[in-house]
């Protein structure tokens, strides 16, 4: 009995193994972050808005904020640009910017023409910043609570539903805990 | 008369599978194995480490961290914007003494272990490593049962001519 038992069984996983595998809702370069429950990185990094200032981690200790990794060459970040924008109508969190391997006039040019949602950009040119936030494609989006801690990462386009199902409640459910 | 036949491919196609498997899985083993490295390098423009013990590290280390844009290469083999970054971040790592282990810790921390195409042998990294080894036994074992009942099986023309993918 077993000898049409075990073929049978060999096929119930794989159709198990591809289910998974092949479920085209799955993101195969999503990578999980080892950030997420650690202290954010610090950075202070020349303000591309106002290259006298510099904009730095240590001004949102206490604060729950966003950090949104981007660049002008990334098309990706042209399409959730609106979104974005939208957000920081919101005024829920502050949203800083990271500007990502770019140059500062092209940045300013970009944001001048599209708007610009970020509270604080930060000019992270050489990459380094990225590197220790773990970056490896833009867009990516942090979220990090009151307590300097990374609680959440998104990789890819932000989009209206993504942040009302991912990062409202995250935020909430921050606020509520480091209050 | 057939039916044993039959049977055994059956039997046939499932070692088949896992012998498959097994020999699938074995090339992760070695896959970014420094010897492998027949690959063209990509070249920085600050070109080699004048020490050359250093340059040997440094060669090595690249070809063990995956460049996490094109997932499937090295940063020693990949041209990525990320991948001449991390680049930098080991040769000066390197030129200021650090250890490989520091360094390697230094990607995962950012990264993750899927930096690291070599993963260290730990609890949640065994079915990896062990996946490899279970498969030749499971195929071994099937191996060792179908031998064993054709052993059995009275000598039989017509049963022994009919299609079988092993012979």
């Amino acid at each position: 009995m077993w000898k049409f038992l075990l073929p049978f069984a060999a096929f119930v996983a794989l159709a198990v193994l591809f289910a998974f595998g092949l479920n085209p809702q799955r993101d195969i370069h999503a990578l999980p972050s080892p950030l997420i429950g650690k202290p954010a990185p610090a950075f202070t990094l020349t303000d591309a808005m106002d290259p006298t200032h510099s904009v730095s981690s240590g001004t949102y200790q206490g604060q729950v904020y966003v950090l949104n990794v981007w660049g002008t060459w990334c098309a990706a970040c042209r399409e959730e640009h609106e979104a974005l924008l939208a957000i920081s109508r919101t005024h829920v969190v502050p949203i800083v910017g990271l500007v990502w391997k770019d140059d500062r006039d092209k940045a300013v040019q970009w944001l001048t023409q599209l708007g610009n949602p970020y509270q604080a950009v930060a000019l992270d040119g050489d990459g380094r910043t990225a590197i220790d936030w773990g970056v490896y494609g833009a867009p990516e989006t942090y979220l990090v609570d009151a307590q300097g801690r990374v609680i959440y990462k998104f990789i890819s386009p932000i989009t209206q539903q993504v942040w009302e199902t991912e990062f409202l409640p995250r935020i909430a459910a921050a606020r509520r805990s480091g209050a | 008369m057939n039916r044993p036949a039959a049977r055994d491919s059956v039997h046939s196609a499932a070692l088949a599978l896992l012998l498959a498997g097994a020999l699938g899985a074995f090339p992760c083993l070695g896959e970014a194995a420094p010897e492998a490295a027949a690959g063209a390098q990509a070249v920085d423009a600050n070109g080699q480490l004048e020490d050359h013990a250093l340059q040997s590290r440094f060669e090595r280390i690249t070809l063990e961290l995956r460049c996490l844009v094109c997932q499937n290469e090295s940063i020693a083999d990949s041209n990525a914007d990320l991948a001449v970054d991390l680049r930098r971040q080991v040769r000066e790592m390197l030129v200021a003494g650090q250890s490989d282990d520091a360094i390697f810790a230094f990607m995962t921390d950012r990264y993750g272990e899927f930096v690291r195409f070599r993963p260290p042998l730990e609890p949640k990294t065994l079915l990896i490593w062990g996946a490899p080894f279970i498969m030749l036994l499971l195929g071994g074992a099937i191996i060792f049962r179908v031998v064993r009942h054709r052993a059995r099986m009275p000598v039989d023309d017509e049963a022994a001519s009919g299609p079988d993918i092993l012979k």
